[in-house]
């Protein structure tokens, strides 16, 4: 193709690069799926272009409508870009200790932001738009914890690009945040070769979410629990800030400059690899790391950048 | 086997305000069993009246979430570490 009509044409179809020579184990091969390359910057792009253009096929999207969302960054930042190339208004919910980087991004893209409570976290960001989406009924609440064309975006796009360019895929394994990826890369990859083994990565639960008053106010995300997540995923593993932050200095060797979510996707890869005895591991780079500079996570005396990680959001 | 289990900052008020407490047990509803005989004002927020695994806990041994493993027949040994979390979500 010579060139594309729309920016919105370049979402998603991104590199798969062989990075074996970080893998631990030298019979499994890992590849890593580069999701920054998208115009917004994330794998979030995919979720945001087809909640949007759902929305507009099946009518709950009009033009000049307000399209409302809460995220930690990438996703509002994938939404602001869409709603502003196709004249939307859009008011983003982020908890206020997200990289400075991420707000002005949604700034530039004339993106209207409501802070939320650092000590909330995400799911306190959540609650507050579902407030304001009770408020204004005229607005589109994309809510991606719950809409459908979020693993949608992961089923029709990154499953079977993952499956062109890999079929002898053996291991699948991506953080779990809203559940897009893990849900619809997964069914894909299970309904191709129902041996494919699909592993979850978690961060911790740390400082950030440390204002829920009971355990009542946990949140597991519905497109996990309506798409039967707890079948779907073989393991979960949990991994800490040092791990992701040093993961994500490792993946400079390669030339890979990403965000600390694919560091903590790669220290999950690791487990992974030490445990099988031979395999193909494809595992998703969320992000660049370009939003996370401020953080000095790759210059920052290890020790003082996790502590920092404790307290911000980077999933 | 004894195990470490480290309580997130909501439960620990009923656990004597403890961060990592110990418990004995081979799995681990043998663990939880245990914990609710040390602390009984912990058994709403780890099972359900059912006796299941309350929805919004996500258990590791390890590093590794139990859902996956069993569940509460999940295994433990000697000098595991069972971590507790509540369940949240990023995005």
């Amino acid at each position: 193709m010579a060139h594309y009509d729309s920016v919105l044409d370049t979402i998603g179809n991104t590199p798969l690069v062989d990075i074996s020579e970080l893998s631990p184990n030298p019979r499994v091969r890992v590849l890593i799926k580069l999701e920054g390359v998208n115009p917004g910057g994330s794998v979030k792009d995919r979720a945001a272009k087809c909640m949007i253009e759902e929305a507009e096929k099946n009518g709950s999207l009009a033009p000049g409508q307000r399209i409302l969302e809460s995220s930690s960054g990438n996703t509002a930042a994938g939404l602001a870009m869409i709603a502003r190339v196709k004249g939307y208004p859009f008011t983003a919910v982020v908890p206020e200790n997200v990289s400075v980087e991420r707000t002005k991004l949604l700034r530039a893209f004339g993106a209207e932001i409501i802070s939320s409570p650092a000590a909330e976290g995400s799911n306190g960001a959540m609650r507050r738009a579902q407030a304001l989406a009770k408020e204004h009924p005229d607005w589109f609440f994309s809510y991606q914890y719950g809409n459908p064309a979020n693993p949608k975006a992961h089923y029709e796009g990154t499953g079977p690009e993952i499956w062109r360019d890999c079929p002898e895929v053996t291991h699948f394994v991506t953080g779990l945040g809203t559940a897009g990826t893990i849900i619809g890369v997964g069914r894909f990859l299970k309904e191709r070769n129902p041996s494919v083994s699909i592993w979850a990565v978690q961060p911790p639960a740390g400082e950030t979410v440390e204002g829920l008053k009971s355990l009542e106010e946990g949140f597991i995300p519905p497109v996990f629990t309506d798409n039967d997540g707890y079948e779907l995923v073989d393991r979960s593993r949990v991994v800490g800030p040092r791990d992701s932050i040093e993961w994500s200095r490792r993946l400079t060797e390669v030339g890979i400059f990403a965000g600390i979510s694919t560091g903590a996707a790669m220290a999950g890869v690791a487990k992974c690899a030490k445990e099988i005895d031979e395999g193909t591991i494809v595992t998703v780079s969320p992000d660049g790391g370009w939003k996370y500079l401020s953080t000095d996570v790759w210059t920052g005396d290890l020790d003082d950048v996790t502590e920092r990680a404790r307290h911000e959001l980077y999933f | 086997m004894t195990v470490e289990v480290r309580l997130p900052n909501i439960l620990r008020p009923m656990a004597a305000g403890e961060p990592i407490v110990t418990a004995e047990g081979a799995s681990l509803r043998e663990v939880f069993d245990d914990l609710v005989r040390q602390y009984p004002a912990l058994r709403s927020s780890l099972l359900t009246p059912d006796g299941e695994m309350h929805r919004h806990l996500n258990v590791f041994v390890n590093d590794d979430d139990v859902r996956y493993l069993g569940k509460l027949d999940a295994k433990v040994g000697d000098a595991d570490t069972v971590t507790l979390m509540p369940a949240v979500a990023g995005g």
